[in-house]
């Protein structure tokens, strides 16, 4: 027995001594990429960095999956401060500023001199450009872009006689609607919630919250500067008491529902109202066994949502045949409206470019799954999703001070005015 | 003109000399990497402490604060106090808890006749699993209404509920701990000589008097051993957190170690998280030394 | 529990000391509980995960599924390298100090050993900061070695080691001595073969470690290359951020638990005798 268990030792040891080679004959780009919505995306990145590297044979693009968008954030920044940046990485829209900050970006102007270059950068929706773009350059490059839709179980609209297709359109339907849905046991236990608007840290809390703000006038919790926040505004606080309320009142679930169950919760039918990303729409649209359906979200004086998800960057400080290759391949994931239009398709990600819609694989897959048009039609109320230098820290801030709020450790009206204190001692510094 | 006993003192003083220069060397790989990764960071960690920096000084370079983010931290950070707070909590807690749970199950262990194999393994388990797959175990437990606790308990959100979170996270962290102190007790229950207890036997004391006279005495270097051991785990177990709940809500679940993680690498805020980082060595400094000072340093000098 | 009461009359316990056994019993299969509902997810058809009560054949559908999601071959080997080159230079950094802590009278001895206790109560875990900084500065950010490099001593074993060491007896050395036998002889034919046992329990700690050592590889290890099965673990679960599909994750966990549980159950007593070994003071 004793010499077995020494073996095992010895061959890890031996296993600890293999080297490790690695030849290199084309231009290698690593690119960091975050998944934040189920459905699988990964694999279809790599099929696509695939099949560009047929094409380019002496391009190849390594995609790096690196968690979520934060953690992709992190590693990207990790690897500028280690002197390895990257040439190109998909990051969050909102590390815009940041980035910016850091003086680490290229922008796409400089290179996009000819008329087809600047048709490419024109193509895109303005209301994915609006967290993409900064004192009139473009540092960013749509790819996933989503916006929050409001999912529905029309089963239990109909069980509950609503009609399944009348989804509510205003905050008030919304918690009426809500709490007709949330189902009780007979000991008064609730066994299903009319709604769920997940506001957890871990997840995207402050993303959230703009839902509750944007419908009111389109109003904007930040300064399209990113210097400037306005958690203490009475409408912020407004859409936040309200939020909390429908925990209160019992069509929520109490605390912080995570993000990440969400969407589980509501294909388990523990739910039957979910706000989330259409980025997971194909991944609903797969496991969903029953009857649902997508809507804009509910107004309280306008429609509106943020737009959310992930642009390319081009680095600083790096060969430039590399900045060359990553360009090339940019151009080659983002100006092909059929490639942009598949990519939608596969993961219900909004096409950033409505020339894709025109597609007839896209005519042909919104006839037969109306949902897929829900956020592009709610693209006319998007803004841009929440985004300010330091971006890090002010979120840490407001997600942490919507749980505050959530939670009831603190009413939402001194959770903000709190966030509103300490993100300006933040932002103080890029005024 | 020399006496005997100086002279051999002076023998003894070049054969030191001489093997002082041996033994310097057999330690110098240890060493190198000693003084690299323990002793330099300890120092580096209070230096940058002492800036500002963090994104708004990416482009000038660090600014020279002095103390002003310990001052910070002990004035304004509410989610360094929180965390300074969770892990004292964690540590006043998981630290007995453990011990208790590993003195019960190592007494258990050792007279139990059948099924003791299988006794141990389930104790003991939880100490191979890695603080990640744990998480994911544990995160499935706790989801609310199809977890498996949801099959008990339906309305329970542990996680998400700022009074609940740290204890469910607890109870997991003790279920992690609790057999791996154990072993160590079924080490020093072996080492205690059976003719105590016949003397104790013939003194009269029944099994509960025989422990608290007998055993437990003869286990307190054992003990001061493991409560080394888990000290310095209830600061350092922070993994499980970055899957199940950043730290929230609201922070009830942050530890010092993850928040130096957030602060450093989430935030890039080198600064803030060095004075954080400082503040933990000294914790576990402090701790080091009232163990060593108040007991006995034959654990340490065997 | 039929049969437990009946044994344990055998043992003539009293009512008390009944009722801690029973106790205890329980106490050993609630702590069972979450491997057995990792197991039960990791291999049950997906359609029945959230189903407490469903009972089916089990399927290796999950693994086939998870397999091909990520490159866990990879991360395999990763580990395996960690592992293994951790210990390679443990081994050696431990005896070599272990050796001089034991036998060798020098300057400053205190000094240093009190140094190497430092190491146990500031574990490099607790430094990842400037640990970090100072990897990124050696250009190691992002290798395995920059991964191992902070653990190759460990006081720990340095001082499991010394106290073996003193309890093999010097004549034996300066019998070898004698016999003109060099230092470096003499600690691998004389010594390290007493050692073995020792090594053993060391080694058995620290590759338990390292293989479930997870932040401070989150942070040094960036390409899919070079990660380690700890942290391929921690992004495959958060990829199902909006799924959270529990059969795959569960799946995953098993993936990355099973080779040290499988070990632990086939050498049971010596796992649990190398682990205690390592604590007797």
């Amino acid at each position: 027995m004793k010499k077995t268990f020494f073996l095992l030792l010895v061959c890890l040891l031996l296993i600890g001594l293999v080297p490790f080679v690695q030849a290199q004959d084309v231009i290698e780009l690593d690119m960091y990429f975050p998944v934040s919505v189920g459905g699988g995306p990964d694999a279809l990145i790599t099929a696509l960095c695939d099949e560009f590297h047929q094409e380019y044979p002496n391009i190849k693009v390594n995609p790096v999956y690196a968690g979520s968008y934060a953690d992709t954030r992190t590693k990207v920044l990790a690897a500028i401060q280690a002197g390895n940046t990257p040439a190109i990485a998909l990051m969050f829209s909102i590390d815009l500023y940041q980035l910016y900050s850091m003086d680490v970006l290229y922008d796409y102007d400089s290179f996009a001199t000819d008329k087809a270059g600047q048709k490419w950068l024109n193509g895109f929706y303005d209301g994915f450009m609006q967290n993409s773009r900064l004192n009139e350059k473009t540092y960013g490059i749509p790819w996933q872009r989503s916006t929050i839709i409001m999912y529905y179980n029309k089963d239990m609209f109909r069980e509950a006689g609503l009609d399944p297709e009348m989804p509510p359109t205003t905050w008030a339907e919304l918690k009426d609607y809500a709490q007709k849905l949330t189902v009780k046991d007979a000991a008064g236990n609730t066994t299903r919630y009319g709604v769920q608007v997940p506001s957890d840290k871990a997840g995207y809390a402050y993303w959230m919250l703009q839902t509750f703000t944007l419908t009111q006038d389109g109003f904007n919790i930040m300064s399209p500067d990113g210097t400037e926040v306005f958690f203490n505004d009475p409408r912020t606080i407004k859409g936040l008491e309200f939020w909390k309320s429908l925990s209160d009142d019992g069509c929520q679930a109490p605390g912080t529902p995570k993000w990440s169950t969400t969407v589980s919760d509501f294909l388990e039918q523990k739910v039957a109202i979910m706000y989330h990303t259409t980025g997971n729409l194909t991944n609903v649209r797969k496991n969903a066994k029953f009857d649902f359906g997508t809507s804009r979200l509910p107004a309280d004086t306008s429609y509106g949502s943020p737009t959310g998800g992930g642009n390319f960057y081009l680095f600083k400080g790096v060969p430039e045949e590399e900045t060359k290759a990553a360009y090339t391949f940019i151009q080659w994931m983002t100006n092909n409206p059929e490639r942009v239009a598949q990519w939608s398709i596969d993961t219900g990600y909004v096409a950033t470019r409505p020339e894709a819609y025109e597609t007839q694989r896209m005519i042909d897959y919104a006839n037969d799954f109306p949902s897929a048009l829900t956020a592009r039609d709610q693209l006319e109320f998007a803004h841009a999703e929440f985004s300010v230098y330091d971006q890090g820290a002010v979120q840490d801030i407001l997600d942490t001070a919507i749980e505050a709020a959530m939670t009831g450790t603190k009413t939402p009206e001194k959770a903000m005015q709190d966030a509103q204190i300490a993100a300006d001692a933040i932002l103080v510094d890029y005024r | 003109m020399q006496t005997n006993i100086q002279r051999i003192d002076q023998a003894n003083r070049l054969k030191k000399r001489r093997t002082t220069w041996l033994a310097w060397l057999m330690l110098l790989p240890s060493m190198i990497i000693l003084a690299v990764f323990t002793l330099y960071p300890i120092g580096e960690s209070v230096y940058m402490s002492l800036f500002k920096n963090n994104m708004s000084t990416f482009v000038t370079g660090p600014v020279w604060v002095g103390l002003q983010n310990y001052v910070n931290l002990f004035t304004r950070d509410a989610v360094f106090k929180k965390a300074f707070y969770n892990n004292l909590i964690i540590a006043a807690v998981t630290i007995p808890s453990s011990v208790t749970l590993a003195v019960a199950m190592a007494l258990f262990t050792n007279k139990v006749g059948r099924g003791k194999s299988f006794v141990r393994v389930a104790y003991f388990y939880p100490a191979l699993l890695p603080m990640v797959a744990v998480a994911n175990i544990w995160l499935f437990i706790y989801t609310p209404m199809y977890g498996l606790l949801g099959y008990i308990a339906p309305t329970w959100r542990l996680l998400e509920n700022v009074d609940t979170v740290q204890w469910a996270l607890i109870i997991m962290l003790v279920w992690k701990q609790a057999g791996y102190v154990m072993i160590f007790y079924i080490s020093g229950l072996q080492g205690i000589d059976q003719e105590m207890y016949e003397a104790a036997k013939i003194d009269g004391a029944n099994s509960v008097q025989a422990f608290w006279h007998v055993t437990w005495p003869m286990l307190k270097p054992t003990t001061i051993y493991v409560m080394i051991i888990t000290m310095t785990n209830a600061y350092k177990m922070v993994d499980h957190l970055y899957i199940m709940t950043k730290g929230g809500p609201d922070n009830a679940s942050n530890m010092l170690l993850f928040y130096v993680y957030q602060k450093a690498f989430d935030q890039s805020n080198v600064g803030v998280a060095s004075a954080v980082t400082v503040v933990l060595i000294v914790i576990l400094l402090l701790a080091t030394v009232v163990q060593f000072y108040t007991q006995d340093k034959r654990t340490f000098y065997a | 529990m039929k049969t437990k009461t009946a044994s344990s009359r055998r043992w003539k316990l009293s009512p008390p000391m009944l009722v801690v056994y029973v106790v205890m019993f329980l106490t050993a299969i609630v702590f069972l509980i979450p491997l057995v509902w990792m197991v039960r997810t990791a291999f049950i058809p997906s359609e029945h995960t959230t189903n407490l009560l469903a009972i089916d054949w089990p399927t290796l559908d999950n693994f086939t599924r998870v397999w091909q999601a990520a490159p866990w071959s990879t991360y395999y080997i990763n580990t395996f390298i960690i592992v293994g080159g951790v210990l390679a230079m443990q081994f050696f950094t431990v005896v070599l100090a272990g050796y001089a802590f034991a036998r060798l009278d020098f300057h400053l001895k205190n000094t240093l050993f009190i140094l190497f206790l430092l190491q146990i109560m500031i574990a490099a875990d607790v430094l990842i900061l400037p640990n970090y900084k100072t990897i990124s500065a050696l250009g190691l950010s992002n290798t395995l070695l920059g991964a191992m490099l902070p653990f190759f001593a460990s006081a720990m074993g340095t001082f499991l080691i010394r106290q073996t060491i003193k309890t093999i007896p010097y004549e034996l050395e300066e019998a070898a001595k004698i016999d003109g036998c060099s230092l470096p002889r003499l600690l691998l034919q004389i010594y390290v073969p007493l050692l073995v046992p020792a090594l053993i329990a060391h080694g058995t700690i620290a590759a338990s470690y390292q293989w479930n050592n997870f932040l401070w590889n989150l942070i040094v290890i960036n390409s899919v290359a070079n990660r380690p099965l700890t942290v391929g673990l921690a992004i495959f679960a958060m990829s199902y951020e909006t799924g959270a599909q529990w059969s795959d994750v569960s799946a995953a966990t098993f993936l990355v638990a099973a080779p040290l549980l499988t070990l632990f159950f086939v050498f049971q007593k010596r796992f649990v005798h190398s682990f205690a070994h390592s604590g007797i003071k």
